[in-house]
């Protein structure tokens, strides 16, 4: 009783130390709380906000004329399942494509090369990806299909393109990387020329994460605003499938009804927030919960 | 799977399916590795394409305004006199606003998330911070406008200029404007902060066990380990997450636009509406009449494209740098 140094409880220096680390721990889990917490407090203000405004009139009739209430955004919901349609029509193949000759073909400096430019690619401002296709398609006339000189669908597509490019092509080089080279080897010794293994073996071994790759891009460009500013912006009021004429979609709406005065269009700008949020949290969500599936499953057969 | 079997067995025959196969499978390895070997050229080609058109639509403004176009600070569609001085400023001050907030927030999180956290809470809690990455920009701008921007302007604004008010940069906005650059800042450290904490959360995981072990070894509590081994091993990588969260919020335009106010000439505290580079590409893209206005946009593109390149090519120089010492070092 008589020597307090033999009690289990820090002292001094050593109590220093453990109450920085209790303050440290406090710390991260604050940090990871607050994010988490964002998160929620974001969906839940769409979800509260956008839900009262969500009927069968919001997905089937074009906007309300000016200072009436109601209306829908089926010209948007229209447009941007167009838009998403054509950048997947360009980007997968490319993508793919590139993910091969990246994988199956390309030296090893070459190949570093390439995952290089695509991750610059991929870091570009989205903005400035809508002013090339600006300068590219909107400005100058382009013979066929009559798309030149104007904002169009195309024009915006092919933006939104440029965008998932550089995701689908490095999420397929993944997961051509985690192809068991026994698979092609196998193949090979089977006589099998290269390309004919590649088509019949390696792509249907990685179907499902390039699928779900392209998944997750798609989440991505149908959120994209910026690069539709400058390439397919202005458009009529209705539902609209020609894809040489300028289409609207949902981002675009929410951005410009947001900034407007009338809070009949804030309301409606809130259920447009909240169907583009949850198209894109459940689609990414079963995307990567997929992807994950796909990577074990080949992880494993290695 | 059939063919060698009949080659076999009718040789006479074989000979000839033989050749035409093989003739098939070279053609077919040639033109597909053609077709491939062109799409990632393309790929390739693409980035300098970019470059290069964003370059030639703004070469009327620079030939116009020249180098000045930076230095000058007015932005008269009417006048014909465009410069993008307070929009370079706006557009730094904002991004690194956001990354001295996001970085150890960031770095926070990622350790929390590879260290700390119950295994059983581990996956879900990346997997939601990651989420936050996947909300269009655009929604955080409008959530930005009506719930973000009037709580910070009501609490969070008076709060800090309560505080640090002496310093000018803090100080109370004159009209308790709701759209400001700190609101901005606010906006692009919640899109940095999964981008750059799901990096590093990567990174943490890697640091081999038996480097912490080592220090736990030695009677390190856990922040000790974090604080001299975990994070110190690898610093390299860390710095380039936040380059590349930092990238994401130098081109964000969308909920920048919608949040800061657009307006220059920039005002001296981050409590007062500003603008920055994407962000008034962004707010014009309805009005841009004149075709020097339309280059000067372009102009102000060709400078975004220029800093976001350098920063991402930063980012990766550090990254490879940090490899090779890695490997160097193994």
């Amino acid at each position: 009783m008589t020597e307090p140094a033999l009690t289990l409880k820090a002292t001094g220096r050593g109590r220093r130390r453990l109450l920085a680390n209790r303050f440290a721990e406090a710390a991260a889990v604050a940090a990871a709380t607050a994010a988490i917490a964002v998160l929620g407090i974001l969906v839940w203000s769409v979800a509260s906000r956008g839900i009262q405004a969500l009927n069968v009139d919001f997905f089937t009739k074009g906007p309300a004329l000016f200072g009436q209430s109601g209306g829908g955004i089926a010209p948007a919901i229209a447009g941007s399942i167009l838009l998403v349609t054509i950048a997947a029509v360009f980007a997968l193949p490319f993508g793919v494509l590139t993910a091969i000759y990246v994988s199956e073909f390309a030296s090893r400096r070459f190949a570093d090369q390439v995952r290089l430019w695509l991750d610059t690619l991929n870091g570009f401002p989205s903005i400035v990806i809508g002013i090339f296709v600006f300068t590219l398609v909107v400005k100058t006339a382009i013979p066929v299909l009559g798309i030149g000189r104007h904002q169009s669908a195309i024009a915006g597509g092919f933006a939104l393109a440029i965008i998932m490019l550089p995701l689908v092509a490095r999420s397929a080089m993944e997961v051509l990387a985690l192809v068991p080279n026994q698979l092609r080897e196998g193949s090979y010794a089977l006589g099998v020329s290269k390309w004919q293994t590649v088509l019949r073996v390696v792509l249907p071994t990685s179907f499902g994460g390039i699928l779900t790759g392209t998944t997750l891009a798609i989440a991505r460009a149908a959120g994209e605003t910026a690069p539709l500013l400058f390439t397919c912006a202005i458009a009529g009021n209705a539902v609209d499938w020609n894809p040489s004429h300028s289409v609207q979609s949902i981002p675009l709406t929410i951005f410009t009804y947001s900034e407007s005065a009338d809070p009949n269009l804030h309301t409606q700008a809130w259920a447009a927030a909240f169907v583009l949020i949850m198209f894109v949290l459940v689609t990414s969500l079963t995307a990567r919960v997929l992807l994950d599936r796909s990577r074990r499953k080949l992880g494993l057969s290695r | 799977m059939l063919a060698p079997v009949e080659a076999a067995s009718v040789p006479q025959a074989g000979s000839t399916v033989g050749r035409s196969r093989g003739l098939r499978d070279r053609l077919g390895d040639k033109l597909f590795y053609g077709l491939t070997a062109a799409a990632s050229l393309i790929s390739v080609l693409l980035v300098l394409a970019i470059i290069w058109r964003i370059f030639k639509g703004a070469w009327p403004a620079i030939q116009h305004f020249g180098l000045t176009f930076i230095a000058n600070n007015v932005w008269n569609a009417p006048l014909d006199q465009f410069g993008a001085r307070d929009l370079i400023i706006g557009t730094i001050v904002t991004s690194f606003g956001a990354m001295l907030l996001s970085a150890p927030l960031s770095v926070a999180i990622a350790l929390f998330l590879s260290e700390l956290a119950p295994p059983a809470i581990r996956g879900p809690a990346a997997t939601l911070i990651e989420m936050l990455a996947a909300v269009p920009s655009v929604v955080i701008g409008l959530w930005g406008i009506y719930v973000l921007a009037p709580f910070s302007a009501q609490h969070l604004q008076p709060a800090v200029s309560s505080v640090l008010g002496w310093l000018p940069v803090f100080a109370n906005g004159r009209d308790k404007s709701e759209s400001t650059v700190f609101t901005a800042i606010l906006v692009l450290t919640i899109m940095t902060i999964p981008i750059t904490s799901s990096i590093c959360r990567e990174l943490f995981l890697g640091v081999p066990q038996e480097l912490e072990e080592g220090a736990v070894g030695l009677g390190a509590t856990r922040w000790e380990t974090v604080k001299t081994v975990t994070v110190p091993s690898v610093r390299g990588g860390v710095i380039a997450a936040v380059i590349l969260g930092l990238g994401r919020a130098l081109g964000e335009a969308i909920a920048v636009t919608q949040v800061i106010g657009n307006f220059i000439p920039l005002q001296r505290s981050i409590f007062e509406p500003g603008d920055t580079l994407a962000s008034r590409v962004a707010n014009q893209y309805q009005g841009a009449i004149t075709d020097l206005q339309v280059s000067s946009l372009i102009y102000l593109a060709l400078i975004l494209l220029v800093i976001s390149f350098l920063a991402n090519f930063g980012a990766q120089l550090i990254v490879k740098r940090f490899e090779g010492k890695l490997q160097g070092a193994s």
